[in-house]
């Protein structure tokens, strides 16, 4: 093996490349007198690192090389839509006029933001069929408990208390048991059918006056579109529940079909995902809520509402024209009977500039356009690995599919060994074991940004892998190859916790 | 533009190999009654076009390159260096996701460990994690997994009034759902020794935030004498603090805090109209097996090499997820990616210098306003407890209703203080009150009494971003609006 010029093996830490005296950043001379220091206050040490800002930079820089990320390889990460992130978001999310605002201005200093919330919001009402969305929710567990809350809300108001099971089918996302038990509910699962759709029987055994709602992912984490998604919602409805959606898997079906219109009642939108903002090494997302017509008021807030009077214009900046189009008046207020607020501010604003950037260079055409090319990209990949891999739900998929990992040939490799070769084609592995519901999972979601050659590429590779695990199982089981580190103790990580840097 | 790739010929290669005719055959399974919707929304732009939009509406807005800010309450103007945004820049970093695969995933893993120890290193705490949205809901989740320390024995949250309203607001939608009780900020006049007399054994946890909502800072002994009360009523002390205090003054580790938290934007990451921001959270080494959130930890790979992998963090979404207290994932890396990097670039002496520039311009403004006629500093030398100390933000008496006062400072281009009678309004809160009660407003949701002090009084921030000229053009802009 040659050594590489880059130390891309166990870089330092950037404890171990301070220095006492180093410094990168030189303030400003203080420029008033100095004021009294309370010495009783004063901490003793500040034990952070120094560093030049060049070894910085370079520190970073390394680091940086370590990762696989969307604009170095394909990342086929099942239920995280890793779609290209375009460039013209994040020029239009540094633009100073936004960054540097300040959310508590008065409302009539900030119509620029307040404008673009509020055509965002719309938006999202138009895609996903809802008559109301607050922004707020920073990511998408934050909308699905902000979601059950709401659900909450509306049965409470009604008097109705009696309800405490919230229904969740065995194919939906894994944050939901957890969001309806910070909820205060008991979470309650509903089997699948043999073709993957919520097995109606059961779910009518479970409907009853106690059911606050069900919290259906359509299409689920299967892939797969839940075939009497209005008879599920008609039994969820006819016992008195509600309908959460989970939109983390929207990008199969803008311009498809309408979740209000399928009856959900509530939903979380994952901007970070449908919308191409970028997922930033695991955040910051954005999970704005959609709601129907009765749960609309108890959104969490405050939202951005139209005025058709505006009171702005006495208190005009000189850097506003009287002219100007935006001065029809935007303010902040609470929805009727909101919830509350779910997070200090108003949402993730630096996300909705990227994502209503999105919007409008797409359009609606661009965005069934996408849909369209997601499911096509996941039903290509799809009918290339059936061949070789085992897919339990064999069936038309929408934005991804679940193969099973175990190949009939080679049973002493498991999903794990499959998932850690393919960085050694280059490719980052789908998502592994989930869904829970089959054995040894590998969810596929190629996403429409992909190129053919790129997913045949892939496909390659895992038929490869398909030959390899026959032939030469110990490459399998020792892989990744290839990677700046090879497989690491997670056993050991957990036993004996370093979660810090100490010195040695 | 939809960043699609495929040309027509490679679509109809791919159908060709699925056995369908058209790509409408493979939504055959959504009812066709619902089936293709027409959206309305605006015609696509260009990326020409949609940039020259967005910087005419940026401009509209009034930012802080073209106005002195003299705002915080809970988000504060502070300096970026540019290293900052270059490494944040970096589209291997914001590009990836939740390291799952640490092979490939050492960049992110590493870096959020070097954040980890730093925040710990600030806090005087021995674990941190970055899985939190903001100072709310930190402080939110904070609550809960005191509860879970108690293993849901305790059921009673004393939360200071001092503590940001939207945060207390913040609490309160998060407990909806269960059955716990928060008490304490019904009385806004309530102090240290109010708060520690409603400790019991049902108390999970006490909060306070120190330099308070107020910009005040907690006496050292008064703080000493809390964590032992709280310690012995068996409940935890959670603090929420402002990060860039930490340069200067004692830790709360150092106080005993059980669990900091705090809003961690002020490290590196910009206003940007409310978020994303981020949620600083650390606690003891005893409790980290409670910690909602997902955690980085050192490891070796098969070669002995140093790595690093998520641990102790499966909970939320696999074992026992039912039961879990927390549906927390990681959600703000790349805004703890900016702090640690932050962080790192001021280092030992930089961040002590951000600090002593903001407390001391802090200082002298609450000096020169003070002595403008008609303007006071209520809480220095209040009734209770004597005048305490403040770090970068301080409560300004007015001779006129502070909306008022802040529209005559816009007009000579200055972003002035926070309205205090604003407090408890529907804005923050969430209560409908009537607008035209002026500062008889701070009212705490429906119960609790009103804080007399306060009324006609705006929070006023300064920091390092502020030069000596604008704070004076600031005094000498309130000399002309005084009556």
């Amino acid at each position: 093996m040659t050594e590489s010029l880059i130390p891309v093996l166990s870089p330092a830490e950037v404890f171990e490349i301070s220095s006492p005296g180093r410094r990168a950043v030189f303030l400003p001379e203080l420029d008033v007198p100095k004021a009294e220091l309370p010495e009783e206050l004063l901490r003793e040490d500040l034990p952070l690192p120094e560093v030049s800002e060049g070894d910085l930079m370079r520190h970073y820089v390394h680091l940086s090389q370590l990762n696989h990320a969307v604009d170095t390889g394909f990342y086929p990460l099942g239920s995280c839509t890793m779609k290209y992130n375009p460039k013209v978001n994040e020029e239009a999310a540094k633009l100073p006029g936004f960054t540097r605002t300040h959310p508590y201005q008065d409302h009539c200093t900030v119509q620029g933001n307040l404008k673009l919330m509020y055509e965002l919001q719309e938006y999202l009402k138009e895609i996903g069929g809802f008559a109301g969305v607050s922004l707020q929710p920073a990511a998408g567990a934050h909308g699905e408990f902000t979601g059950i809350l709401m659900m909450r809300a509306y049965h409470e108001e009604r008097g109705d208390t009696k309800r405490t099971k919230v229904l969740i089918p065995d194919s939906a996302h894994g944050t939901n048991p957890a969001s309806s038990a910070m909820s205060g509910y008991q979470a309650v699962e509903i089997k699948s059918d043999e073709r993957g759709n919520v097995d109606l029987e059961e779910l009518r055994a479970h409907c009853d006056d106690t059911v606050v709602g069900l919290m259906l992912t359509n299409p689920n984490t299967l892939g797969l579109f839940e075939e009497q998604v209005l008879e599920v919602a008609e039994l969820v409805h006819g016992c008195g529940g509600l309908m959460f959606g989970d939109g983390a898997n929207m990008n199969s079906i803008m311009g498809i079909a309408r979740p209000g219109e399928l009856g959900i009642d509530v939903m979380m939108f994952n901007l970070h995902k449908t919308f191409s903002t970028p997922h930033g090494g695991g955040g910051p997302g954005s999970g704005p809520v959609g709601a129907s017509e009765r749960l609309a008021r108890y959104l969490p807030g405050p939202i951005v509402v139209k005025d058709e009077k505006c009171d702005c214009h006495k208190e005009k900046t000189s850097e506003v024209s009287e002219t100007s189009e935006v001065y029809a008046c935007y303010h902040l207020e609470m929805p009727e009977a909101s919830i509350g607020r779910v997070k200090a501010f108003y949402g993730n604003f630096g996300v909705f500039i990227k994502a209503y950037t999105y919007v409008r260079m797409l359009g609606a055409e661009g965005l069934k356009q996408v849909s369209e090319d997601a499911v096509l990209a996941a039903n290509y990949l799809l009918v290339r690995l059936k061949k070789v891999y085992p897919l339990p739900y064999d069936r038309t998929c929408m934005h991804e599919f679940v193969l099973s990992g175990p190949l009939p040939q080679a049973p002493d490799v498991h999903t794990v060994d499959i998932a850690k070769r393919l960085m050694d084609y280059g490719f980052h592995p789908p998502t592994v074991y989930f869904p829970l519901i089959v054995p040894e999972a590998l969810m596929i979601e190629p996403t429409e940004t992909e190129s053919k050659e790129t997913l045949d590429a892939f496909a390659e590779a895992m038929l490869k892998i398909a030959e390899e695990a026959q032939e030469n199982p110990d490459l399998l089981h020792k892989a990744p190859h290839t990677t700046p580190v090879t497989r690491l103790d997670e056993v050991r990580a957990a036993r004996h916790p370093r979660l810090r840097w100490k010195p040695s | 533009m939809s960043y699609i790739p495929h040309t027509d010929s490679d679509r109809a290669a791919m159908l060709a190999e699925i056995g369908v005719e058209t790509v409408g055959d493979l939504f055959l399974d959504v009812p066709e009654s619902v089936r293709y919707p027409e959206l309305k929304l605006p015609d696509p732009l260009s990326e020409m076009e949609i940039l020259r939009e967005l910087r005419a509406l940026s401009e509209e807005n009034a930012d802080l390159d073209h106005h002195a800010c003299f705002l915080g309450a809970g988000a504060y103007n502070h300096f970026v260096p540019s290293v900052v945004g270059h490494i944040i820049g970096r589209s291997e970093f914001y590009t990836a996701y939740t390291p799952y695969q640490p092979e490939i995933s050492q960049g992110t893993l590493q870096a959020i460990f070097e954040y980890q120890s730093m925040v710990c290193a600030l806090t005087g705490m021995e674990v941190a994690n970055a899985s939190h949205y903001d100072g709310a809901t930190s402080l939110a989740e904070a609550a809960l997994m005191s509860v879970s320390v108690s293993r849901g024995k305790r059921c009673k949250i004393i939360v200071s009034p001092t503590v940001h309203p939207e945060y207390r607001a913040t609490l309160r939608t998060y407990t909806r759902g269960s059955d716990l009780a928060v008490v304490g900020d019904d009385d806004l006049t309530y102090e240290l020794d109010d708060l520690k007399a409603l400790l019991d054994d049902d108390t999970a946890c006490l909060i306070i935030q120190n330099p308070d909502f107020f910009g005040q800072l907690e006496k050292a002994n008064e703080l000493d004498q809390l964590a032992e009360a709280v310690h012995t009523a068996g409940a935890l002390l959670v603090v929420n603090t402002d990060p860039i205090s930490l340069g200067l003054f004692t830790p709360p580790g150092e106080y005993g805090a059980d669990i900091v938290v705090g809003e961690g934007q002020p490290l590196g990451n910009p206003l940007n109209f409310g978020g994303p921001y981020l949620g600083l959270f650390a606690c003891r080494e005893d409790y980290m097996r409670k910690m909602p959130g997902r955690l980085i930890g050192e490891t070796v790979d098969t070669e002995g090499r140093r790595g690093f992998v998520l641990t102790l963090s499966t909970r939320e979404q696999h074992i026992r997820r039912e039961r879990a207290t927390s549906n927390i994932c990681t959600n703000q890396a790349l805004c703890a990616l900016a702090a640690g990097a932050y962080l790192a670039a001021m280092g030992k002496s930089g961040l002590r210098k951000v600090a002593e520039l903001c407390y001391h311009k802090a200082h002298y403004a609450a000096e020169r306003i003070r002595q403008i006629p008609g303007f006071s500093l209520p809480l220095r030398g209040g009734d209770k407890g004597g005048s305490k100390l403040f770090f970068k933000e301080f409560v300004v008496g007015c001779p006129r209703p502070p909306g008022e006062i802040n529209e005559a400072l816009l007009k000579r281009g200055i972003i002035g203080g926070y309205d205090l009678g604003k407090v408890l309004s529907p804005l923050s809160l969430g209560t409908v009150l009537d607008r035209t009660v002026q500062c008889q407003r701070t009212r705490d949701l429906s119960k609790g009494r009103d804080l007399p002090q306060l009324e006609d009084c705006m929070l006023f921030c300064v920091t390092e971003m502020n030069t000596r000229a604008e704070i004076d053009r600031l005094v000498a802009a309130l000399e002309e609006v005084a009556p």
